[in-house]
C-alpha cells in the first residue's frame, strides 16, 4: 500500500466537499483514513480535515490526489526521514526506529513507501535508489546499512476493520474468557477460513503437542486433507509425539484410544525418534513406507510446508528441527508472505513467537486451556489475536465438523 | 438604488478560444454587439438604475464582461485572478477604475484563481461559488476568511457552463434560478439544501444563458429566446424583461456577464 496525507480547509462541510473527497477515493481505487477533523463553531467558521489517502500503487495515489486537488486538497508536506548509518554487523544506529506490526510507511522523494514486510521489533533498512524500505531484525542488519531512527517522516495506519462483514473478530475483543459461547464462534473461525481460502489466502496452524495429546490429531488430519491447512509451525515435540502415536498407538507414553498407559511407554517417543533419525527424517521416512499415518505423514502426502524449531529440552531432536533459533526464526518469517489467518493451539512460546512474526493483519485465532496464554499473547504485541479458552480436542472436532459444512459451501459456489 | 458598472464593446470580437462557445471563424458583429450592448445599458437606466462606463481597452475584447472584474461588498472590491492570460490584462484597468472610484481594494494570492462576480453570487447570507473551470476552490476559503461569510463551494460539471452566473441566478426572495445540470450532485444537494424556491431552466433555455440574468428587484433582465423561464418567472411576481443577445453569446456571455453589481450586497 502506498499513500499520501492531504488536508482540506474551508466550508468543506456545508459544500459536501469532504463527503465527495472521501467518495472520490473509494471511486478511484484508494481507501482513506481520516485522521483529523475539525467543525467551525461559527456559520462562517471554516472547517479542517486530514486525512490519509491509501492506493494499491503510487499511481493510483497519484492520479486520487491529483483530482482531489481541484477540490481545493493540499498534500501535507511531510517533515524528512531521517537516516543513519548502521555502525556494525548486527547493530543498529543510537534511536533507531522500532516497528510494530502494523503497516508502516516511510516518506522518500515526496512519496509514502510501505515498509515490508510488517513486522514488529525491528529496525527499518532503506534502499535510497530502489526507494524500498524494508523490517530488519538484528541478525540482518549489515555496518553501513542506512536505517531509519527517530520519529520524523514515518507513519503508522492501525488495522482496518472490515465493513462489510460483522465476522467473529469484528464482534469479539481480546479479552479472555471461558465463558464465552464457543460454537458460535468456531462457526464463524470456519467461515473466516472458508472466505481465506476461497480468496486465495493461506492458513498458518502453530501446533504444541497437546493436539496430539488431546486425541485431536485425527481432527487435525482431516483439516490437512481438505485444505484448511497451508502451513504448519510447531516444535520438535508436536511431530515427536504424532510419529509416536503413529508408530505405537501412544502419545507420552498413553494409548489414545484407551487413555491406558502402555508398558514402557515412557520409552515410546524415544523409540519414535530414532526411528525418525534412522530413515534421514519425516520425509525420508514417508517415502521407505516407515511412517504411514499421523499428522507428519499427512503434510508430507499433501506436501504442506512445516517449520519444526527446536529448544534446549527436545528429546532427539528429530533430523527436521531447525536448531539454531535465529535460523528457525528466519526460515518462519520467510514464509509467511501469504497468510491471513492464523490459527494457534496448545501452546503458549510457539505461539508468542509467532505471533511477534506476523502482521497486525493476520487474523489470529488462539486456542488454549489457560487463559493466561492469550493473554500474553496479546500483551507482548499481538493484539489482533482472540482468544478461546477451551481442550483442543473438543475445539478441533467442532470446528472439522463446521468446516464439513462450509466445504459444501464452498462446492455449491463451484 | 442599484448601480452597476459597464464597460462598451469598442474592442469586443472574437480573437481567442478559451470557452466551447467561442469560435474563431464566427466573429462577432460589431454594430450588432454595440446594438446589444446598448439595449441593455438603456434597459437598466430605464429601471432606475445608476449606470457606470468605464473605458475600454484595445486587445481586451472580453473586458466588456465587467462581472467577472471581481467581487464588491459594501465598498470592498476582490479583484479577480484571470484563469487564461488573454484576460489578465484586463486586471489593472478594474484595478485602477475601483481605486480611482475610491473602493478599498483586496487582491487575492498571485496564481489563485478567482473570476469575480462570474462565479461568486449571494443568495441571502450565503455566498455561492463555482469552481473548476474558472476559479479555484482554494479562492473559496479566502473570500469567506475576507467577507466573514459562509461560503458554498460548487463543482461546475459543463465546460459550456464554465461561470456559476451562467447555470445559478439567485433571486431576492431567497429562490433562485438554475439549471441543475451543470453541477454535480454534491453542489445540487447543497443548493436544493439550503434555497428553497429553486426555478428550473429547461436544457434548451439554459443553454440560451436563461441563467445569466441580471436581478433588480423584481424586474429580471434575461436573453430573448427563454419564453419558459419567463413564465416562470412571471408565475412568481417578477418581470422579466427578454433582450437580445446572441453577438455576447458567441463568446458564451450574456446579460449578467455584461453587468457586475456595485455592490453586489451591502457590507455583511
Amino acid at each position: 500500500m502506498f499513500s499520501e496525507q492531504i488536508e482540506l480547509h474551508g466550508h468543506i462541510i456545508d459544500s459536501l466537499i469532504l463527503p465527495k473527497v472521501l467518495d472520490e477515493i473509494l471511486t478511484y481505487g484508494g481507501t482513506f483514513t481520516i485522521r483529523e477533523v475539525k467543525i467551525g463553531k461559527q456559520r462562517h467558521d471554516p472547517s479542517y480535515a486530514c486525512i490519509d489517502v491509501f492506493g494499491p500503487s503510487p499511481e493510483v495515489v497519484d492520479d486520487i490526489v491529483k483530482r482531489l486537488r481541484q477540490h481545493g486538497a493540499e498534500v501535507v508536506e511531510e517533515t524528512k526521514l531521517q537516516l543513519a548509518e548502521a555502525p556494525a554487523d548486527g547493530v543498529f544506529p543510537a534511536d533507531f526506529y522500532v516497528t510494530t506490526n502494523h503497516q508502516t510507511f516511510v516518506h522518500l522523494g515526496r512519496k509514502w513507501i510501505e515498509v515490508q514486510p510488517h513486522s514488529m521489533d525491528c529496525g527499518v533498512a532503506v534502499d535510497l535508489e530502489k526507494k524500498e524500505a524494508r523490517t530488519l531484525k538484528f541478525c540482518d542488519v549489515k555496518k553501513g546499512m542506512l536505517i531509519a531512527v527517530g520519529h520524523h517522516g514515518i507513519r503508522v495506519a492501525p488495522v482496518q476493520r472490515s465493513m462489510d462483514r460483522r465476522s467473529v473478530f469484528e464482534f469479539m475483543a481480546s479479552s479472555v474468557s471461558s465463558e464465552k459461547p464457543k460454537s458460535a464462534v468456531i462457526r464463524e473461525m470456519a467461515t473466516e477460513m472458508r472466505l481465506a481460502k476461497e480468496a486465495g489466502g493461506q492458513i498458518l496452524v502453530v501446533a504444541g503437542p497437546a493436539v496430539v495429546h488431546t486425541g485431536a490429531g485425527e481432527h487435525f488430519e482431516k483439516m490437512i486433507e481438505w485444505g484448511y491447512v497451508n502451513l504448519l509451525f510447531a516444535g520438535n515435540a508436536l511431530a515427536a509425539h504424532d510419529i509416536e502415536n503413529a508408530l505405537y498407538g501412544t502419545s507420552l507414553g498413553v494409548y489414545l484410544e484407551r487413555g491406558a498407559l502402555a508398558d514402557e511407554g515412557h520409552e515410546n517417543h524415544m523409540r519414535a525418534i530414532n526411528t525418525i533419525r534412522g530413515a534421514g527424517g519425516i520425509t525420508q521416512a514417508v517415502a521407505k513406507g516407515v511412517l504411514r499415518q499421523g499428522i507428519m505423514y499427512q503434510c508430507v502426502k499433501h506436501k504442506i510446508e512445516y517449520v519444526l524449531a527446536g529448544s534446549i529440552r527436545d528429546d532427539g531432536p528429530l533430523p527436521d528441527v531447525v536448531t539454531d533459533v535465529v535460523a528457525a526464526q528466519k526460515l518462519m518469517r520467510s514464509k509467511l508472505g501469504g497468510v491471513t489467518i492464523a490459527l494457534m493451539m496448545g501452546t503458549m512460546l510457539h505461539s508468542i513467537a509467532v505471533g511477534n512474526l506476523l502482521p497486525a493483519y493476520v487474523k489470529t485465532v488462539c486456542v488454549d486451556i489457560n487463559p493466561s496464554v492469550v493473554t500474553k499473547l496479546t500483551d507482548r504485541g499481538t493484539f489482533q489475536a482472540i482468544g478461546l479458552v477451551t481442550d483442543i480436542e473438543p475445539f478441533l472436532r467442532e470446528l472439522t465438523e463446521f468446516l464439513k459444512e462450509e466445504r459444501k459451501t464452498t462446492d455449491e459456489h463451484r | 438604488m442599484r448601480k452597476v458598472l459597464l464597460c462598451p464593446p469598442d474592442y469586443y470580437g472574437i480573437e481567442y478560444e478559451i470557452n466551447p462557445w467561442m469560435n474563431l471563424e464566427h466573429n462577432a458583429d460589431p454594430k450588432l454587439a454595440q446594438a446589444q450592448w446598448l439595449g441593455l445599458h438603456d434597459k437598466l437606466k430605464s429601471l432606475g438604475c445608476t449606470v457606470e462606463v468605464m473605458a475600454p481597452q484595445p486587445k481586451l475584447p472580453d473586458m466588456v464582461f465587467t462581472a467577472n472584474a471581481g467581487l464588491v461588498v459594501g465598498r470592498q472590491f476582490i479583484r479577480s485572478n484571470f484563469h487564461f492570460p488573454q484576460r489578465q490584462g484586463e486586471e489593472q484597468y478594474f484595478d485602477k477604475w475601483f481605486e480611482a472610484n475610491g473602493y478599498k481594494i483586496v487582491r487575492l494570492p498571485a496564481g489563485l484563481f478567482f473570476e469575480g462576480e462570474g462565479d461568486a453570487l449571494f443568495c441571502g447570507e450565503t455566498l455561492f461559488c463555482g469552481y473548476r473551470f474558472r476559479s479555484d476552490i482554494r479562492s473559496h476559503e479566502r473570500i469567506g476568511e475576507i467577507l466573514k461569510c459562509l461560503v458554498i463551494s460548487l463543482e461546475l460539471v459543463l465546460d459550456r457552463h464554465y461561470h456559476l452566473d451562467t447555470c445559478f441566478c439567485p433571486l431576492p426572495d431567497g429562490g433562485a434560478i438554475w439549471y441543475p445540470a451543470a453541477f454535480d450532485t454534491y453542489g445540487q444537494r447543497a443548493i436544493r439544501h439550503r434555497v428553497k424556491n429553486l426555478i428550473d431552466a429547461t436544457p434548451e433555455e439554459a443553454g440560451r444563458f436563461a441563467c445569466n440574468a441580471v436581478v433588480l428587484e423584481r424586474d429580471v433582465l434575461l436573453p430573448e429566446g427563454c419564453p419558459e423561464l419567463s413564465k416562470a418567472l412571471s408565475a412568481h411576481g417578477y418581470r422579466p424583461h427578454a433582450l437580445a443577445m446572441g453577438e455576447y453569446l458567441k463568446a458564451g456571455g450574456a446579460c449578467k456577464c455584461l453587468t457586475l453589481l456595485l455592490p453586489q450586497r451591502p457590507d455583511l
